[in-house]
């Protein structure tokens, strides 16, 4: 691969066409997040009281919190079920595979509103799960559970699908000589398989870990209260205007995009 | 002893066939054959990697057709060595040590260091596997798989991959890992100096099936049918009949016109006569020899072949080929057109029913 360092000759560009028509292209959309992103913390920069206000209102904290714990339970569960399916996927081939990948990825495809009115449904006290949980003495709309529920399904197929793929780069051969070294099968996926797969399931853990924090449709209809950020950001905003909305939003995104890097930058170190 | 009894898999794209095999104890044993005969997926079967659809496998008379592979007391090392990337050398060879639960970590870093130092690996210990190169990865990978003691070691293709002169440097190895560890050895490859200079005794696989067992001698000069004479290199294939055997010295009419004699006990009948290029000697005139078959002919090819020339002649309206030494094509001073003598002795001449 050739690298862009350095100021380009014009022989270098002539060369190098393709990648700079191809830069230039692509900057576009670098340009188009930075921008909107940029925009916004510019703007909070010219209203910091804002920000502090925000920063010390605990309706704004107790929000945060429960968006990044509630997602932290949503990848949790979703590892946890994830990781197994993932590694099945990855090995096994049988008829139906396609059937079961793509139920996987349907939260991908609908409207999250639509996921939110399907899993409402089914969560709901009449619902199908919903009704036999609440004999339990377990509810799940407008609670807590409510809330791990719609995050879950909106986020579990990055888990899957990247952790799939994470699988499938372990050379099956590595697992073939680990068990004729006289490990179990399950010895085996835990020593090899699941280490040199962990930088995938990491990066889908974030990914998935990310959109749970963001979703707001499917929490909105399944779990209005108790109040997670989005939610409230949207409140704000529909109440009292941008002025309101922004200081959450940006501490919202600021905490995200903290443990974003951090955890990248876990992963690099382990590589 | 490996013991591999009517061995049927059939997976969607390929097929293991009615594979009967005695592999003896101690035994440098390789199976030869051509990619995609099935060599690898026989291997990983023997090993456990894949359970057969029919037949059984014996080791040392213990039936192990149904034993997971950590089981089976079997080292494997594959072509791409497949070390553990995210463990170093040391860690590598010690995985398999690591498992047993009577080791201590004490024993098993000696064990680890004296393996290293066998193989003259010591100055790797720390490194990953990335960081080497295919014959130091080869090591490391032979000595993660006779760490755990094993009777047998199973190689799919283990030098393929290697340039010509750590290939042979790594040959002489595995005969020395053979040697001092008692292991039997079955080699996969579809190498034919490899299997000659390595093997006891050799198994030829073609489609799934093995086709031919026996000496390398055997199975290079003596194929049982004309597909395995063109898969060890005999060009020469002639068709005849026995016309008569005089104290084992059958002679035979060849389809083409003229007379082959050759040591069979054939006393009648339709035969196919195998006759390996570099057996037959190319002169100017008829010398003293003690060879019973001349044939003169006509070149109509020199081929440079580096070391050896490929000679094709006419001679008698069928063709011949030849493989002589570049040393003797110049002391000739062969040209296409020259008139010569082919001889060859009836021992070297191989005869099979056709």
């Amino acid at each position: 691969m050739n690298s862009l360092s350095g100021w380009p000759g014009t022989e270098r560009i002539k060369r190098e066409k393709i990648y700079i028509l191809f830069l230039f292209l692509g900057l576009v959309l670098v340009a188009f997040v930075f921008i909107t992103i940029g925009n916004m913390y510019y703007k909070q920069v010219e209203d910091f009281s804002g920000l502090i206000d925000a920063a010390t209102d605990p309706v704004v904290l107790k929000a945060i919190a429960i968006s990044v714990t509630m997602a932290l339970a949503s990848t949790i569960i979703a590892f946890f079920f994830g990781v197994p399916l993932a590694y099945f996927l990855a090995r096994k081939e049988f008829m139906g595979k396609s059937v079961i990948e793509g139920i996987v990825d349907i939260p991908l495809m609908i409207p999250h509103v639509v996921a939110g009115i399907a899993l409402y449904g089914v969560f709901m006290r009449y619902g199908l799960i919903g009704a036999p949980l609440r004999k339990l003495g377990i509810v799940i709309t407008d609670a807590y559970p409510g809330i791990v529920v719609a995050m879950l399904f909106m986020s579990l197929p990055y888990l899957v699908d990247t952790a799939r793929e994470g699988f499938k780069e372990v050379d099956p051969r590595l697992e073939n000589v680990a068990r004729s070294l006289g490990a179990s099968h399950w010895r085996t996926f835990r020593e090899i398989t699941f280490p040199l797969a962990f930088p995938s399931i990491l990066s889908g853990a974030i990914l998935s870990w990310g959109r749970a924090i963001s979703e707001f449709s499917a929490v909105l209809i399944l779990a209005y209260h108790p109040i997670s950020a989005p939610i409230l950001i949207y409140e704000k905003f529909t109440s009292f205007g941008l002025r309101a909305s922004r200081p959450i939003s940006v501490l919202l995104i600021s905490i995200c995009l903290v443990i974003f890097i951090l955890l990248r930058w876990l992963q690099r170190r382990r590589k | 002893m490996i013991e591999v009894r009517v061995l049927y898999r059939d997976w969607k794209e390929f097929a293991l066939k009615d594979i009967n095999l005695a592999i003896e104890r101690g035994e440098y044993f390789v199976v030869l054959g051509p990619t995609g005969a099935g060599k690898t997926l026989l291997l990983e079967t023997i090993a456990g990697f894949y359970f057969p659809d029919g037949g059984e496998i014996w080791i040392e008379g213990q039936n192990v057709t149904n034993l997971p592979p950590e089981r089976r007391r079997i080292g494997f090392i594959y072509q791409d060595y497949s070390l553990f990337p995210h463990l170093n050398v040391e860690q590598n060879i010690e995985f398999g040590l690591k498992l047993k639960k009577s080791a201590s970590q004490d024993t098993n870093r000696k064990r680890v260091k004296e393996i290293m130092d066998w193989l003259s690996i010591s100055h790797l210990a720390h490194r990953y596997p990335a960081t080497l190169s295919g014959g130091e990865q080869q090591k490391v990978a032979i000595g993660r798989a006779i760490a755990i003691e094993p009777s047998i070691l199973l190689l799919d293709e283990p030098l393929s991959a290697l340039d010509l002169r750590t290939k042979d440097y790594l040959r002489e190895e595995l005969k020395r890992v053979k040697e001092e560890f008692d292991i039997t050895m079955v080699h996969v490859t579809h190498d034919q100096t490899e299997a000659l200079v390595l093997a006891d005794r050799i198994a030829v696989m073609m489609q799934g099936r093995i086709m031919q067992v026996g000496t390398p001698h055997e199975i290079f000069n003596k194929p049982l049918t004309e597909e395995l004479a063109d898969f060890v290199g005999i060009e020469n294939v002639l068709r005849g009949v026995v016309r008569n055997n005089v104290n084992g010295i059958a002679e035979i009419e060849v389809d083409t016109g003229g007379t082959i004699f050759a040591v069979s006990e054939y006393r009648d009948g339709v035969v196919k006569v195998f006759i390996r290029p570099e057996d037959i000697i190319l002169s100017e005139s008829i010398g003293d020899s003690s060879a019973r078959n001349v044939i003169t002919g006509r070149i109509t090819g020199l081929h440079d072949m580096g070391p050896l020339t490929r000679v094709k002649m006419d001679s008698e309206r069928s063709e011949l080929v030849a493989l002589i030494t570049k040393q003797s094509r110049e002391d000739l001073g062969l040209n296409e057109g020259d008139e010569v003598y082919a001889t060859f002795k009836a021992t070297s001449v191989h005869v099979v029913r056709g």
